[in-house]
């Protein structure tokens, strides 16, 4: 994922500052050549990374930091807040019209995601704000881009406006706009053909769709993975359409993003969603301050919660806890917790948002998923009373269990040690509740709830 | 500076038509580039730490890398003690002269055709992260080798993303060369089988096979490549004979790690560098060659079916450095 390294590099740098006891400019010098590196490497744009260092450099040897008991802690605080403040500041939300349908638009260069973050746009105000959303597809240039967004319209059952390759799309727009109106859409979002910010007749293509349809939100595309010129992108598409927001895509990968980040700094132009996966529902509203979090390797605690809110019913699961604390705990118990973490996405995805846990290899998390899946299919091919009571699962059982689900013995024995370790932990846990005493083991088990 | 001045040379020899297309497309990058080291030799008299800090800083902001930057300005900072090199143009063509001779040093020798393969298809991967320009860099080879008379099939192995097979179909179209396509979401390495295998019944000289983008980091993905490749090495032994990595130009130090990871799935015979007629500078190739030898084959320079150059290294860091 995205500032991993940037995030470790900074840990590295921060600890070598934690061992001593007090800042000198030796040691500042030092500490600061390495953050320079790690954000140049990281793709920061370097007039950025320039201006960052030296407003560290200068809060930093300032007097506050030699009155503080604990300057690395001073340190950590600078570096973050300067981070947040190169990031942006405050949640960046999309404004809607209340009246009339709110039109957005979506530009960048070719390849950097604008039909699918079209379609991811669609299905989470769809599904989210429950708004009435028509898409429209404006690019008659890419080869089979308008079946692209009509594909995806119907994943996610959202209308695509098309009129084929054969019309300009300024008059696709005008009439996708007149559409929206006359059906009372509460949004119309139009994607355009990705365009280089030098091309002159496509650019001023995109402001003739601009100043006909009147969009609320213009909205730039930019790659995760963009090198330094990112900046002269976005300034580009800026001065011509006066963009409202940016999209980072391909956040999933493990580019840096931090040409995306510059541009920021540079345009004033808040970044407001972010692409995190290839299926439709991978687009999270950015929030700057928690990124900076995440930069420093605090985790984000904060989305995570969210994710866990939106996904979880609140109420079922806390039956699920009680009868997990009054003892009561069985196999379908355990298949619907694992099915509750499936549906928040992958556990990968999911660890990466906890502090602390920044360890964890690909590999790993992967195995992780696996063994989920192993678990589920497992599970599934028993009866009902098995689930409810897996200690008559003897041998002849498990036989047919495992031709049911094409596993094997192992694998069933695995899933049951699982079972047992959780069953364990949950007799401690009452032990807790009764004694109120934490008794020794306990805490973060290994692989536990997970 | 014997190096410098037998490059501009051997350019000025070469086709001029060639050269001119060339060097039009990246124009936007070569002004910047050029302009920069330009003004910069221009303001100063004899060269100082700060001056060296600002040449960093060109060859940083051309995404030639952080490490590779550290380097070339280190090497090049010594060679002017030592020497008593201290004319900012001198230095100016040390540092270009030390990036012509690192890539041209590294790896083995470069041949940008496509090498066929007697008495078979031989056949080309194309793989890359998403929206890097795959397809349309495909057709542009296609296009490439049709002109050069040779019998092309196109294989859409993409069957994930939405619009992907279509988009190749409508230029197997406009080629009208044979496309092998399958249902849609069906296994990627059983379409390039079908392709390698209709490949060789129809007596095709190049296959060249369509694969979906994906990120480097997704292990099951980067799996799935290694699998369409070992599948098609079933049907046609020793192939795929060709695996180009296409990078987007735009990309910063991403790319480093693209190049390593799908290095380390396929074997990758070179990298197709696309969206250079745009002003980003692609210096992310010389950390690419630099760190693990892999070589530049073909440059895209713009939307349409003939843009599409050999990389020619010469020219490259002459439409990068020199050309006014």
């Amino acid at each position: 994922m995205a500032f991993e390294s940037l995030s470790e590099k900074f840990q590295r740098i921060l600890k070598k500052v934690r061992g001593q006891s007090r800042l000198t400019e030796a040691n500042m010098d030092d500490m600061l050549k390495e953050v320079r590196i790690a954000l140049l490497e990281a793709d920061v744009n370097f007039k950025v990374v320039k201006e960052f260092v030296e407003q560290v450099k200068q809060k930093a040897i300032g007097a506050e930091v030699y009155t503080k008991l604990n300057p690395s802690q001073m340190v950590v605080k600078i570096v973050h807040d300067e981070l947040t403040e190169l990031l942006g500041s405050g949640d960046s939300e999309l404004t809607y019209e209340k009246n009339k349908p709110t039109i957005i638009m979506l530009v960048g260069l070719q390849g950097t995601g604008k039909t699918t973050s079209a379609g991811k746009l669609a299905n989470l105000m769809k599904r989210k704000l429950a708004k009435k959303v028509l898409l429209a597809a404006a690019d008659v240039y890419r080869p089979a881009a308008i079946d692209q967004l009509e594909q995806i319209g119907k994943q996610i059952d959202v209308p695509v406006f098309t009129m084929g390759t054969g019309v300009s799309p300024v008059e696709i727009a005008k009439k996708a706009k007149e559409k929206a109106y006359n059906d009372h859409f509460d949004v119309l979002i139009i994607d355009t053909a990705g365009r280089l910010q030098i091309d002159e007749p496509l650019m001023k293509e995109l402001n003739n769709i601009s100043d006909n349809v009147n969009p609320n939100e213009i909205l730039l595309l930019v790659d995760a993975m963009s090198g330094q010129d990112a900046i002269n992108v976005a300034k580009a598409f800026n001065e011509s359409l006066q963009l409202t927001g940016i999209i980072m895509s391909k956040l999933d990968g493990d580019a840096r993003g931090g040409s995306a980040l510059s541009i920021k700094h540079l345009t004033g132009v808040p970044i407001k969603f972010a692409g995190t996966g290839e299926k439709l529902t991978d687009l999270d509203v950015f929030h700057p301050d928690r990124m900076a979090d995440r930069i420093l390797g605090m985790g984000d605690l904060v989305t995570l919660v969210e994710k866990v809110q939106e996904e979880i019913d609140e109420k079922e699961a806390r039956k699920d806890a009680e009868a997990m604390m009054s003892g009561k705990f069985t196999l379908d118990d355990l298949l619907k917790q694992m099915k509750r973490i499936q549906k928040m996405g992958s556990l990968g995805g999911l660890l990466k948002l906890i502090p602390g846990m920044p360890k964890i290899t690909e590999e790993q998390k992967e195995a992780g998923e696996k063994e989920m899946k192993n678990f589920e299919a497992i599970i599934n091919s028993m009866t009902p009373y098995e689930r409810e009571n897996p200690e008559v699962l003897k041998n002849s059982r498990k036989v047919r269990i495992a031709k049911g689900c094409g596993k094997t013995n192992a694998d069933i024995n695995r899933l049951l040690k699982r079972y047992e370790s959780m069953l364990e932990m949950m007799k401690k846990m009452q032990q807790y509740k009764k004694t109120g005493r934490m008794p020794p083991g306990m805490g973060f088990p290994p692989g536990g709830m997970m | 500076m014997g190096l410098f001045k037998f490059l501009k040379e051997k350019i000025a020899k070469k086709n001029v038509k060639e050269t001119e297309t060339y060097v039009s497309g990246m124009t936007k990058s070569r002004e910047n580039f050029a302009n920069k080291l330009d003004e910069l030799s221009r303001r100063y008299k004899e060269v100082n730490q700060e001056y060296f800090e600002q040449l960093e800083e060109i060859l940083i902001e051309a995404d030639v890398g952080v490490s590779l930057t550290l380097r070339i300005i280190e090497e090049v900072i010594e060679e002017s003690k030592s020497e008593g090199i201290k004319e900012p143009t001198a230095i100016n063509e040390l540092v270009v002269d030390k990036m012509f001779i690192g890539y041209a040093t590294k790896g083995g020798d470069i041949t940008n055709e496509i090498s066929f393969v007697n008495g078979g298809p031989t056949v080309l991967l194309v793989a890359g992260v998403n929206g890097v320009g795959k397809t349309t860099s495909i057709a542009k080879l296609a296009y490439r080798y049709i002109n050069k008379g040779k019998k092309v099939m196109l294989c859409a192995a993409d069957t994930f993303r939405a619009g992907a097979v279509e988009q190749l179909s409508i230029w197997a179209k406009r080629l009208n060369c044979p496309i092998v396509v399958g249902k849609p979401e069906s296994d990627p390495a059983s379409v390039a089988f079908e392709g390698a295998r209709r490949a060789k019944e129809e007596g095709i000289d190049l296959l060249i096979v369509d694969t979906a983008g994906r990120l480097q980091n997704k292990t099951n993905l980067m799996n799935e490549l290694a699998k369409i490749s070992r599948v098609i090495s079933k049907e046609i032994p020793n192939a795929p004979h060709e695996a180009f990595l296409v990078i987007d130009a735009t990309t910063g130090q991403n790319g480093v790690l693209q190049a390593k990871q799908f290095l380390d799935c396929i074997k990758l015979t070179g990298i197709v560098i696309t969206k250079m007629d745009g002003t980003s500078k692609g210096g992310i190739i010389l950390a690419i060659r630099d760190e693990l030898g892999i070589p530049v084959r073909f440059i895209g320079l713009g939307e349409k079916m003939e843009d599409l150059e050999e990389f020619d290294l010469d020219k490259y860091l002459y439409g990068l450095c020199l050309a006014k």
